[in-house]
């Protein structure tokens, strides 16, 4: 372990600071061998097994899927089990730290009530029309709501876009892209039961159109999904609700 | 209400946006000209176009300066709730007062 900031001394040496503690924590640095086609993730798994036991951080799938094991990786936000060192680290430096904009439980695990907590107020959850002694639905795979939830079904909820929002840096309150991501394939999703409903949670006073199209969220999402594109279809969505004399 | 704000915001850029763009050609053109004061006044003095182009852009912009105003204070401030509103919409009324007493000089003989 090392405790100064002194260049790393080879190229089969990797020189990793990682946040230790809560929000008044501190980075502490780490020496660890590099290896080929090594992960972030790998880094700190390397890290919590044969140096720091009490460690913290949260990962599942490995594979990117789970969306679970998202940091700050060289003040940028990624998915580490799919960031590669080689990618991210600058002259055999990388520092690591928990996500933005949640709070910090311990060392590189945020907690993320907040965001799920979002998913809920955007609607996020599926509104049925039918129960499961009914027929399949049958979602013609070309429509233009299909393509539409196509588009925006393979969030894996890291909350990677999230800590990448300005928006949510300026006004805590807002919803968030991942959480209105959501709530589009919703209300592109034919078989839900509630569309007013969703646009109503999309647009009060938190909602979609406090959106300012930076894209950070489209830049950093590691699934190449396009939350900025469905903000703007809710505020679409939105604007047609009230001019048909809806209520948003 | 976000709703609403938002389609006021949208509709009055798209009335701004080329209206600032023929006030500027306009001042460059008067400029050039050489027109002095008493000129331009003579040319604006009970112009119904002047005064509907030069109305319009008051009333487009007094909607839509306080609306991004509001969103500014919002994200940078902590100030929020009715008071901020209500301040902004005296501040919209402020600058369609000011604007259409100008407007008013500007064409009335």
């Amino acid at each position: 372990m090392l405790t100064t900031e002194s260049p790393a001394k080879d190229a089969d040496t990797l020189q990793v600071a990682i946040w230790r503690g809560g929000t008044e924590g501190r980075f502490q640095t780490y020496r660890v061998p590099a290896s080929a086609n090594q992960t972030v993730l790998d880094v700190v798994t390397w890290v919590q097994r044969y140096l720091e036991p009490a460690l913290a951080y949260r990962f599942a799938c490995r594979v990117g899927m789970c969306g679970s094991c998202a940091m700050t990786v060289n003040g940028r936000p990624r998915w580490t089990c799919r960031t590669h060192v080689a990618k991210v680290a600058r002259a055999g430096r990388i520092e690591i730290a928990p996500l933005a904009k949640l709070p910090i439980v311990k060392d590189l695990v945020v907690d993320m009530t907040i965001f799920f907590e979002k998913w809920q107020r955007a609607r996020g959850a599926f509104v049925p029309t039918a129960t499961r002694h009914q027929p399949t639905a049958k979602v013609a795979p070309h429509s233009p709501g299909r393509r539409a939830v196509d588009a925006g079904i393979e969030c894996i909820n890291c909350a990677v876009c999230y800590a990448a929002c300005d928006v949510v840096t300026w006004r805590p309150d807002y919803l968030g892209p991942a959480a209105l991501n959501r709530a589009w394939t919703l209300l592109n999703d034919e078989r839900d039961g509630d569309p007013d409903g969703i646009i109503a949670a999309v647009s009060d006073d938190a909602g979609c159109h406090n959106c300012h199209s930076h894209q950070s969220c489209t830049e950093h999402c590691p699934k190449q999904l396009n939350p900025t594109a469905a903000i703007a279809g809710l505020k679409r969505a939105s604007l047609m609700a009230l001019l048909k004399g809806g209520r948003p | 209400m976000s709703t609403r704000l938002y389609l006021l915001q949208r509709m009055s850029a798209m009335v701004l946006a080329p209206l600032v763009l023929i006030h500027l050609a306009v001042i460059l053109l008067a400029v050039q000209d050489g027109l002095s004061a008493a000129e331009i006044l003579g040319r604006t003095r009970g112009s119904l176009l002047w005064g509907g182009f030069y109305g319009l852009f008051v009333v487009a912009a007094s909607v839509h300066g306080p609306i991004g105003l509001r969103t500014v204070i919002r994200e940078m401030t902590p100030w929020r709730g009715r008071a901020l509103d209500l301040t902004m919409a005296l501040f919209g009324l402020l600058l369609l007062g000011l604007g259409l007493r100008a407007v008013a000089a500007l064409v009335l003989p």
